[in-house]
């Protein structure tokens, strides 16, 4: 059954499997598409207001409060901003033990998107659950992998969930080098469920939409970019500093989302694991590029649904890239380091690649050292925009071929794709179709 | 019958449902003895009745409470889950600013003129106060923390599986850090909220070092007139004080006993 010559309404009240709360909303008359929207409904908790007041140390602290699954992203994002307003220049071990916690939230929060938020959909299940009794190995191979990540995240943060062992300048308490030992010979061992995850995501049948777009993402002439690097776009191929990013997101609000949408050199762009992969596949682990390959991820990609399998891509990169920032950290030892520090004025920015994109804070402090001024720009924001045009595009293109439940089904997992993260100051997506 | 248990979310970050997902050596068994009927950040479906609901999340517009009373009324027992839940959270300090004031922060003069002026903006803007899930419906078990302890989620499902009464901890979070014999974050020139904070975190915060900031909340019976002088005598100036009560604590007595008129 098609739907042309049809007047109604898809309405996806509350989309599952997606952090925080949003709608879609699309609209046909006489098999046209008259309007797609994608509603953003999460409460608003006003960070950038309430931050005022703090000290240099306790923005960090309290910022990465914004979300649960980026809480590490955060946190690096809002210390760096902090630092940059503070003059504070950190050491070298200091940068090297962030670069092992960020990434290990990417494998944390990939294998959880991956398996746990994405699959059910590729294989007809509408979650996890009864993939428990039907495809109990890949069940508990997720929970493995997913452990050793969260116990990767502990060793260095002091906690899987709001870590509390970075601060301004350095580590608080430094991370057990016998526990760190032992998370790199699981991840040594764990080389073979790697290989499974690529197999399982190489059944996947993934949807074949294209809709060009501009790619931003950090990138850094060294190495690939998850931690530090310009602001760049696939557009333009060149970048900006990261305090001029506002010249990058040029916010605006809809009335039908809490969330401030952006754009840069066109009506949108793109951020996440699939635009990193588009601007800085040549730095990838050798290893993760074979797994592209294996794929068939070739750059540039267009096809947002793609997004799960350049996490896949990114799984494999962290996970070689972690495996040599452990050896040095194990060879090399770590040595305490004075982290005391007396606040002053200033302003700063900072940004870091979360798994969802790139994460943008900014701080301003006052004579006193308390903050005077707040500003955070998410990787969901940044994306919505360019959801929504995806589904503007895919939606008359599905619509003569695929039944209201399919595409449906297509609108929630091409949001899922992106991987959002709506929490981070509001609610995301909800199909509606209506008569 | 399996208990019928769901998760909601309310305003959050959510990290507390992935640290109930992050119970990795214990979900697969969880999974075994309880039927999860809404999880909504981990599966589709949905369900008319629950036994158990977890709340996450601190309830900020009138829809919330709408949508809480209505999952107070088809569920049996109701757990608040996490600081969010519990004690309205970081978030709460927003309630010491006036709403035109958040939104212009956050938003803008202008855009902060519209949503308030425009009729379109009104039922997804209508922000009211940051509020605790027990100021809206009765709760019945309280999992505290941000981010709550996976233990105790885990003693607390033991325990409704089992028909048994849940325990939690009724010390001091500084009587636990001083059962681990770690090194007073006074003695090393920083202040500390362990006193009067509930405890079950094994003072996690300051086992990793740093220091407590209150997010389990305070014990009922704390001294709160002993503490604001402790922190004075640390030198602490009184907007300093009323700074580190609201951190985590706006919602509870003790942000509004630490109002000073230095709100700004």
């Amino acid at each position: 059954m098609t739907n042309n010559a049809k007047t109604y309404t898809i309405d996806v009240h509350h989309v599952t499997r997606v952090e925080g709360h949003g709608n879609i909303r699309i609209n046909t008359r006489d098999g046209v598409v008259e309007d797609v929207k994608l509603c953003i409904v999460e409460a608003n908790r006003f960070f950038e207001s309430f931050t005022r007041g703090m000290t240099p140390h306790e923005i960090p602290w309290v910022v990465g409060r914004i979300c649960g699954i980026c809480c590490v992203g955060h946190q690096l994002s809002a210390t760096k901003a902090v630092e940059d307003a503070q003059g504070i220049a950190v050491s070298p071990q200091t940068v090297l033990l962030r670069k092992m916690l960020n990434e290990s939230q990417f494998l944390q929060s990939h294998v959880l998107h991956v398996y746990f938020l994405a699959v059910p959909d590729f294989v007809g299940a509408p979650s996890v659950i009864p993939l428990i009794k039907t495809h109990p190995e890949v069940v508990k191979r997720a929970l493995r992998l997913k452990k050793l990540a969260n116990d990767y995240t502990e060793v260095m943060g002091g906690r899987t969930i709001h870590p509390m062992s970075n601060t301004l300048k350095g580590w608080r308490r430094l991370p057990d080098l016998e526990r760190l030992e032992q998370v790199r010979n699981r991840l040594v061992a764990a080389v073979p469920d790697l290989l499974e995850t690529v197999g399982i995501v190489k059944t996947l049948k993934i949807p074949g939409y294209e809709r060009e777009t501009e790619f931003v993402s950090l990138k850094h002439p060294d190495e690939y970019a998850l931690y530090e690097g310009d602001v760049f776009s696939s557009d333009t191929q060149s970048g900006v500093p990261v305090r001029d990013y506002r010249s990058v997101t040029n916010e605006f609000t809809v009335a039908h989302s809490t969330t401030k949408w952006s754009r840069w050199h066109r009506d949108a762009y793109a951020v996440g694991a699939l635009a990193r992969v588009n601007n800085n596949f040549d730095q990838l682990h050798p290893e993760a590029k074979s797994v592209a390959e294996t794929l068939g991820l070739k750059t540039p990609c267009y096809n947002p649904y793609m997004n799960n399998v350049a996490q896949v891509v990114e799984i494999v990169h962290c996970a070689y890239n972690s495996l040599a920032m452990m050896e040095t950290v194990l060879n090399g030892g770590l040595r305490e380091e004075d982290i005391g520090h007396t606040p002053k004025a200033g302003r700063g920015f900072g940004a870091v690649e979360v798994p969802r994109g790139i994460l943008f804070h900014e701080y301003a402090f006052d004579e006193a050292g308390r903050c005077c001024d707040a500003n955070a720009i998410i990787p969901t924001s940044q994306n919505v925009n360019n959801i929504e045009q995806d589904m503007k595009a895919f939606v008359p293109l599905m619509l003569p071929e695929m039944s209201q439940e399919t595409l449906t089904l297509h609108m929630e997992m091409l949001l899922r794709a992106y991987d959002p993260c709506i929490s981070c100051s509001v609610h995301m997506l909800n199909v509606e179709f209506v008569d | 019958m399996k208990p019928k248990v769901a998760f909601f979310d309310f305003a959050s970050c959510e990290g507390c449902q992935l640290a109930v997902l992050n119970c990795e050596d214990v979900l697969l068994d969880i999974l075994g003895l309880v039927d999860i009927v809404e999880f909504r950040e981990a599966m589709s479906e949905t369900a008319p009745r629950f036994d158990v609901a977890f709340i996450e999340g601190s309830i900020n517009r009138e829809q919330d409470a709408e949508r809480l009373r209505d999952i107070r009324a088809r569920s049996t027992y109701l757990v608040a889950m996490g600081a969010c839940a519990c004690i309205g959270n970081v978030q709460a300090r927003s309630n010491f600013i006036a709403p035109a004031e958040n939104f212009q922060r956050v938003y803008g003069v202008e855009d902060r003129n519209r949503v308030q002026t425009d009729p379109e903006f009104w039922p997804l803007w209508a922000h009211t106060r940051v509020r605790a899930v027990h100021e809206i419906v009765p709760v019945d078990f309280e999992l505290r923390g941000c981010p709550l302890v996976p233990e105790e989620f885990v003693h607390l499902v033991k325990s409704l599986v089992t028909g048994a009464i849940p325990r939690f901890s009724t010390q001091a979070v500084c009587v636990e850090c001083k059962m681990l014999e770690n090194e007073c974050v006074y003695d090393q020139g920083e202040t500390c909220m362990g006193q009067i904070t509930r405890g079950g975190c094994k003072a996690i915060c300051i086992t990793n070092g740093y220091r407590c900031d209150g997010c389990r909340g305070v014990l009922p019976h704390a001294n709160l007139t002993a503490h604001h002088g402790l922190l004075k005598s640390k030198g602490l100036s009184e907007p300093q004080i009323t700074n580190r009560y609201r951190l985590f604590c706006s919602a509870e007595s003790l942000g509004r006993v630490g109002r000073t008129g230095h709100d700004k």
